[in-house]
């Protein structure tokens, strides 16, 4: 009798303590594909370090800002930003959190990565159907020591909506006001010619089968399938090549203190090094937290990455937030990120935390 | 009497257990049978009440127009239904002769020891997962086809008259004929094993009496094995046809993905779930989304017209040979 009584007592402990650890906290999140490769591998050095798990479900941009207006998720993530009225109208603020370049690739025989130079307006008459033979007057200034072939251009888009295809059609909307008015910039759009490969990957395989193709794609792809990028012009008119460096440069000289609830598209920024098809992914949260203790540890997840993630984000060829935005972001959490009894659920002791 | 009395007692009481558990068993069996009307009528009402938004926008116009454009919100269903019905044209061309030539090669003309491997393997075709026929059409066929085929096609064929000008155009590899032959390839399957097994219930009598008047292999099948499996024949066509409508994965990686009406098979084009499947995500908006459904209620309605055209045909032919 005696003894059962200590077999049950030291099973109920052992019980108490399996459920002590299965009920170790867990955040959610939902959206954007293109940023899902970092945000697993913080969240996995994060767990290890804090024991605090992410579950991010990568379901699209589009699913993710659905998912945090039905408050299945403790945090959207697009890579389109809302535009601010959108985010008054949700009650919703926004942050960007890594940033990643889109490159043009082309495929013609004999030319290797970065020995193609293009010009905004060129890119522009590619895929408005303008200019369709490599060999067109336009190409073949810019590049006298190229051998160019007189096939026709296949120019290659995504399929499938993405944030990719927002960056790189905002960016073409900027520098051509024929493409803002025939085509103009979505996640999808209209294209007026060309064959559309499902995701990055798809855009990389129809770009290395097609002879004489163009596409663009995310750096990382670019760089992982050995693709010819091409060297491309920036608003200071110089050539510059795509790398973490030149997605920076962008970056650094945008303005993101005069951007109103921090809706900023890195296309075409100045600077001489700026690589001008640069863009930010971002999260959206509620700025009145029912939970203020989850919304405090998912702020606590991103102030953790923001200070210790930048070494990961460059391994997968992301490019992290340089520090004048994030120590921006992290004011504008204490500002408008609040419980329901109006506290703010952030403080500025939190945001040294994330750096040990 | 009395032990009579107590048997007819023991029989009707039987008789009654056996009627309650007939007639639960007519009620479970009609509530399966039920469960696929209330689903298909669900799916109806689903399909209907999720596109209102889009068809108020559009009208009729909707399924009449040749526009996708989700940045002026303007949406037209016309070259995913085109892209549907080309694709699955050119799948029920090339596929049905194909599954014929299986099917009655299995049933008249093959060995014995070698029907069985044959029939393992075309069960095994079908078990393929549908990314892999996309993933193998894209990497593997759709280069060959450009570098092979298309260029003799453009040559040979492109300067007939009338179906000339589906042949016309840039060797892409990818587009609606590279999507219609790997549907093809999906769908011969499904067809020729149906037909198989319904030929192999035509009657030895029957069979054998056309063989003992002198008859070939062909007119055996033509004269005596087809019109006799009409039906089924028919109903296995249907069935691929009906994978071939609304399949998805394969068709995106290599249909080419672009919302235009193009007369030449090598141009790309997209299909109805291609359409969906790309673009259902990173829908934002209520008209783009709403639209997207109302694209699943076009198939819904271009499959059920499909069937409903195919019935005809069918009692038709019925008819003629009465």
């Amino acid at each position: 009798m005696h003894r059962g009584l200590k077999v049950a007592a030291l099973l109920g402990a052992v019980l108490l303590a399996g459920a002590g650890t299965a009920r170790a906290e867990t955040i959610s999140g939902a959206g954007a594909t293109f940023p899902y490769p970092i945000y697993a591998k913080w969240a996995d050095a994060y767990k290890d370090k804090s024991g605090v798990a992410l579950n991010y479900q990568s379901i699209g941009s589009g699913g993710g800002i659905k998912q945090i207006q039905a408050k299945t998720v403790d945090f959207g993530a697009s890579d389109m930003p809302l535009k601010p009225e959108d985010l008054d109208k949700m009650g919703l603020m926004q942050f960007p959190m890594v940033m990643g370049g889109v490159v043009p690739v082309v495929n013609i025989a004999g030319v290797k990565p970065g020995a193609m130079k293009l010009t905004p307006t060129v890119l522009a008459d590619i895929y408005l159907g303008k200019i369709t033979k490599w060999n067109d007057p336009a190409i073949a200034q810019l590049n006298p020591d190229l051998k160019l072939p007189g096939s026709n251009i296949n120019v290659v888009h995504r399929s499938d909506g993405s944030g990719t295809t927002f960056i790189f059609t905002h960016y073409l909307s900027q520098v051509s006001p024929e493409w803002q008015s025939k085509v103009g910039e979505n996640t999808s759009v209209e294209w007026p010619l060309g064959v559309g490969g499902k995701g990055n990957e798809g855009v990389a395989a129809y770009s290395k089968q097609l002879d004489g193709s163009i596409g663009y794609v995310e750096y990382a792809y670019a760089l992982q399938n050995k693709l010819a990028f091409a060297l491309f012009q920036n608003s200071a008119g110089k050539f510059v090549a795509p790398s973490s460096e030149t997605f920076q440069a962008a970056a650094a000289n945008a303005d993101w203190e005069h951007a109103p609830g921090l809706y900023l598209l890195l296309t075409n920024q100045p600077g001489d090094k700026s690589w001008p098809i640069t863009g930010a992914t971002f999260i959206l949260m509620y700025k009145t937290q029912d939970k203020p203790d989850t919304a405090r540890a998912v702020l606590k997840f991103f102030n953790w990455a923001y200070a210790n993630g930048s070494d990961m984000a460059a391994q997968l060829d992301y490019v992290p937030m340089p520090k004048n935005v994030v120590d921006l972001v992290r004011g504008l959490w204490e500002k408008n990120i609040k419980g329901v009894d109006g506290k703010p659920v952030f403080d500025a002791s939190m945001a040294m935390d994330g750096n040990k | 009497m009395t032990a009579m009395d107590a048997s007819n007692v023991v029989l009707s009481r039987q008789l009654r257990a056996q009627q309650i558990a007939d007639g639960a068993f007519r009620g479970i069996t009609f509530l399966c049978a039920g469960l696929v009307l209330a689903t298909l009528g669900a799916i109806l009402v689903a399909l209907t009440w999720g596109s209102l938004p889009a068809l108020r926008a559009f009208h009729f116009s909707f399924f009449t127009r040749d526009v996708w454009n989700p940045v002026t919100e303007q949406f037209g269903a016309v070259a995913a239904i085109y892209g549907t019905l080309v694709t699955s044209t050119i799948a029920i061309l090339v596929g049905v002769p194909i599954s014929f030539g299986i099917a009655i090669f299995l049933t008249e003309l093959a060995p014995s020891w070698l029907r069985r491997p044959i029939g393992t393997a075309i069960e095994l075709l079908a078990a393929i997962p549908s990314i892999i026929f996309g993933m193998w059409g894209l990497f593997v066929f759709a280069p060959f086809f450009a570098r092979h085929y298309q260029p003799w096609m453009t040559n040979h064929l492109g300067e007939l008259p009338l179906v000339g000008a589906l042949f016309q155009g840039p060797p892409l590899g990818i587009g609606m004929l590279t999507a219609g032959i790997i549907l093809a390839v999906m769908i011969i399957p499904f067809i020729s094993a149906i037909m198989r097994d319904v030929f192999l219930t035509v009657p030895a009598v029957m069979r054998e009496s056309a063989y003992s008047i002198g008859a070939t292999t062909w007119e055996v099948m033509w004269n005596v094995v087809l019109p006799y499996t009409r039906t089924s024949v028919i109903g296995a066509i249907m069935l691929g046809l009906g994978r071939a409508l609304g399949e998805t994965m394969a068709v995106t990686f290599v249909i080419g993905n672009a919302h235009h009406v193009s007369a030449s098979l090598f141009m790309p084009g997209a299909t109805i779930s291609s359409t969906i499947a790309n673009e259902f995500t990173e829908a934002v908006g209520d008209i783009y989304y709403s639209s997207l459904i109302a694209l699943g209620l076009a198939l819904f309605i271009v499959t059920i017209t499909v069937l409903a055209l195919a019935k005809l045909m069918l009692r038709r032919l019925d008819f003629r040979l009465r």
